[in-house]
């Protein structure tokens, strides 16, 4: 297989890091080497998260690097953040649903739980712009799914992350969906004992995700 | 416009301001600055942070802001003070770095009467670096560090910052502890704080506050935690100087 | 202690987790420790596992207690670690020293964050400076600095040995990126690998060498200049007595090299790919990576640069830390020509070096 370099980026709250995390698990446990760093400091709530991961059947050399194979970038935020990682050859993977990814507002109070993250430890710096234009990519690595519209209408909107991975796995052909399937029941196995209508749902979202990149790809051809 | 809106003194380019959605800190400062508008003393207050959740208030007011290291907010404004009496000094620090690292000096600052005013952020834990284990972590309170709950065999009691203070404040010392279910309350507090630095002397307002990304509450079991578990234990109002009492 | 059984097996988990299990494996009484990111997983996962087996973990009100902590437990004959990063790193230099002049074994786990003072929570090397030479003294203690989970849960381990057989502070050098990255490791129990139990004992009653006394006096004053002199001199001698059997380094390459490409830490390994993939493209490129900063390898970089003409590059993630080490031990060699990559509290990546050094050879 060719060696991934894998940039997620999206909203706090998207699951960003999960998804990475699975991936990276997903592919250490097929034996390969992998490698996933979340981009973390001081920041404020509603800040971009990003995630690098790596995949190789080589040993792996910095945790973060200059270009991308694949960028799935999830908000339009995100895809500003992450456009320095974009190169001629680069993936762009991106939600395309009708409905916005929800933004944290301000003056929303007490609405966060769980998956907020303390300040220090969350993804990026607050005083961080990024003054480049928007990217703009060649339209054949172009991928677009309606991540957030599948979730909500098929499924949960929690599983969106989960239709993403789905894509990037379809894309990138570096795991199967089987092994991430093992990954996530290693993860969330006492969540899943709990509630098994979770597994039903985070599995039927990444057939969806591998699903709609398919899909594109034989319309496309 | 109701008395609650936006102070004066808040830097307007800074907002909306960094804090998570629900936490008390944005409270606390809002408190603040009706205060110090009330008072009329932009134009002179200083006002310095510490590291840890309040470092994210570094350009939050109109008048000159400060971000010192974690524990040490109290000493900066202590030399400040003595090179510049005529500014009006405030030290806003969380429950950490005034009631851990920076004890020594909060304590040294009350026994020196030090005239400067010291703002604490009592959220039961070390917030910005992901909710370990504060002084105030209250008994049976889960955090990173007591993920059991807090035994008081292996960590000792939740620590009373105005009432320990009170036993080595000067008799003239102003000592209270407020907090942001009461805000206009908890104004009142921070004014009267700053008048007693204004007459040369110190004044420590702890502000009871919520942190519910690291307790881990929706918005109904924050505000339980904070007026139940919190404020009865900590027992908002000002508190009486002990020191000197003896002779 | 846990059974080799389980300890026996790959893991696929964050750096900081890494030590925690590092130190459980290597048979560590006790953690005192402070918050500070990027190493407070360190803690949380220590505070998780160490009760179960019976050790020992405080959280203390600041990084000085922390300090002090663990050199009274030390003393009492507990291995005892703590870790830190950053500001805290700073406050840990008054409780090092200490533990530098009575020569006690404590173990620092450092998770280098950017600065000088709060700076980034997120990464940088600019902590080589503090844990060689901190203190206010002359640097007798051992670092080790890591590139991989691998060698973080090794060197953790062979910390505490290090640091109990020779009687010199020790560090283990990671990073914020080591800390919270992810990927594989084999967990072993270091007794299947030659590590017997820790060398520990207590500190009063312990005999330090041969002919001595059992110490039951320690001290870190003196009245006169002549009795500090004589106590600091066999410090100094054990020092370099030990040296040459505790540097360690990598060394990628041979003879007949036209640049040698120096880094530690994480950015190390970034350099080892660039080379790696030159060196398949036919280029003549070294590399070199001192393990030890603390005693610093420094006859094996001499060798280093003679097989590679007397060209370096060095690249780092601070403005010169790991440069000047460099300086000074290619000085007996003579005169390198030099180049640097400083990007102080900036990470490198495997692209940024094979482009400095393409820069290099064709310069
Ligand atoms: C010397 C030093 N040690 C540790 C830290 C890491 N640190 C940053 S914020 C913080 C704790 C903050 O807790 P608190 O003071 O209660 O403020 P909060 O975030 O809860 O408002 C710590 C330990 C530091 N910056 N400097
Ligand atoms: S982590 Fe807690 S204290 Fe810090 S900003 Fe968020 S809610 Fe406030
Ligand atoms: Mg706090």
């Amino acid at each position: 297989m060719r060696p991934w370099k894998i940039v997620a980026a999206g909203e706090g709250g998207q699951g960003i890091q999960a998804l990475a995390e699975t991936l990276a698990l997903a592919a250490y446990r097929a034996g390969l080497q992998s490698l996933y760093i979340p981009n973390f400091g001081i920041e404020q709530r509603g800040g971009v998260s990003l995630a690098f991961v790596q995949i190789s059947p080589a040993p792996i050399g910095s945790p973060k690097f200059l270009r991308a194979d694949l960028v799935a970038a999830l908000s339009p935020r995100a895809l500003r953040r992450s456009g320095q990682y974009l190169g001629p050859e680069t993936f762009l993977l991106y939600d395309n649903s009708l409905i916005d990814a929800p933004q944290i507002s301000d003056e929303v109070v007490g609405l966060q739980s769980y998956d907020t993250i303390a300040p220090e430890a969350f993804a990026e710096r607050s005083s961080y712009r990024d003054r480049r234009p928007a990217v703009e990519a060649p339209s054949r690595c172009l991928v677009a799914v309606a991540a957030s519209d599948l979730a909500r209408q098929r499924l949960h909107p929690r599983v969106f992350n989960m239709i993403i991975l789905g894509a990037i796995v379809e894309i990138t052909g570096a795991v199967t969906l089987e092994q991430v399937k093992e990954a996530l029941e290693e993860k969330l196995d006492r969540r899943f004992k709990k509630d098994p209508r979770l597994r039903e749902h985070n599995f039927a979202a990444l057939e969806l995700g591998a699903a709609a990149v398919k899909e594109k790809a034989t319309a496309q051809a | 416009m109701s008395e609650l809106s936006m102070p004066r003194c808040w830097n307007r380019e800074s907002k909306p301001h960094r804090f998570c959605p629900g936490c008390g800190h944005g409270l606390v400062l809002k408190a603040l600055g009706l205060a110090i508008d009330e008072l009329g003393l932009e134009e002179r207050v200083v006002f310095a942070c510490d590291i840890g959740c309040s470092l994210l208030a570094w350009d939050f007011f109109t008048f000159p802001c400060l971000q010192t290291h974690h524990g040490r907010t109290i000493p900066v404004m202590v030399g400040l003070k003595r090179a510049r009496p005529e500014l009006v000094a405030v030290a806003y620090m969380g429950d950490g770095g005034g009631y851990a690292i920076g004890l020594q000096h909060l304590v040294s600052a009350a026994l020196r009467d030090d005239p400067i005013t010291a703002v604490l952020v009592n959220n039961t834990v070390y917030a910005m670096t992901g909710g370990q284990m504060a002084p105030t972590t209250l008994l049976g309170q889960k955090t990173e560090t007591t993920p059991f709950g807090r035994d008081e065999a292996e960590t000792g009691r939740p620590f009373k910052g105005p009432e320990t203070l009170s036993a080595v404040a000067h008799p003239q010392a102003y000592l209270a502890r407020g907090t942001v279910a009461q805000v206009l309350r908890l104004k009142n507090e921070l004014k009267r704080g700053l008048e007693r630095q204004l007459q040369g002397h110190f004044a420590f307002i702890e502000a009871l506050s919520t942190c519910p990304t690291n307790w881990r509450t929706n918005a109904a079991a924050t505000w339980a935690f904070l007026e139940q578990d919190m404020s009865s234990f900590y027992r908002p109002g000002e508190v009486a100087v002990m020191a000197g009492k003896e002779d | 202690m846990a059974k080799a059984a389980e300890l026996e097996s790959r893991a696929f988990i964050t750096g900081n987790e890494v030590v925690a299990r590092a130190a459980l494996a290597a048979g560590a009484d006790c953690m005192f420790g402070y918050p500070i990111t990027p190493q407070n997983e360190i803690m949380h996962h220590w505070r998780r596992l160490a009760p179960q087996q019976g050790r020992l973990f405080m959280q203390t009100e600041d990084e000085l207690s922390a300090g002090f902590a663990t050199i009274g437990a030390v003393i009492g004959g507990k291995a005892c670690f703590s870790a830190t990063a950053g500001p805290g790193t700073v406050l840990f230099q008054e409780p090092l020293s200490m533990a530098e002049m009575m020569r006690l074994p404590v173990v620092v786990v450092v998770q280098q964050r950017g600065g000088p003072s709060t700076a980034t929570v997120i990464y940088s090397q600019q902590e080589l400076n503090l844990v060689c030479f901190g203190g206010n003294g002359e640097g007798l203690r051992l670092v080790y600095s890591t590139g991989s989970h691998q060698e973080l849960y090794d060197y953790t381990i062979k910390a505490f040995h290090m640091a109990w057989r020779y009687r010199f502070p020790t560090f283990v050098l990671g990073d914020g990126y080591q800390a919270k990255m992810r990927e594989p490791l084999q967990l072993y129990d270091p007794a299947e690998r030659g590590f017997g139990p820790i060398p520990k004992e207590p500190i009063f009653g312990s005999v330090r060498g041969e002919g001595e006394k059992p110490l039951l006096h320690l001290r870190n004053s003196f009245s006169v200049e002549e009795e500090l002199s004589e106590v600091l001199g066999r410090h100094l001698e054990d020092y370099a007595r030990a040296a040459p059997e505790l540097v360690e380094h990598e060394f990628l390459g041979g003879a007949g090299g036209e640049l040698l490409v120096v880094a530690h830490g994480i950015v190390g390994r970034a350099a080892r790919q660039a080379v790696r993939e030159l060196r398949a493209a036919g280029r003549r490129v070294n590399f070199f990576r001192p393990i030890t900063l603390r005693p610093f390898p420094e006859e094996a970089l001499r060798q280093a640069l003679e097989m590679s003409g007397g060209a370096v590059l060095v690249a780092e993630s601070a403005q010169g830390q790991l440069g000047k080490l460099v300086r000074l031990a290619a000085a007996e060699w003579g005169r390198p020509r030099y180049r640097t990559l400083y990007r102080p509290g900036v990470g490198i990546t495997a692209e940024d070096i094979a482009a400095e050094i393409e820069e290099a050879i064709l310069a």
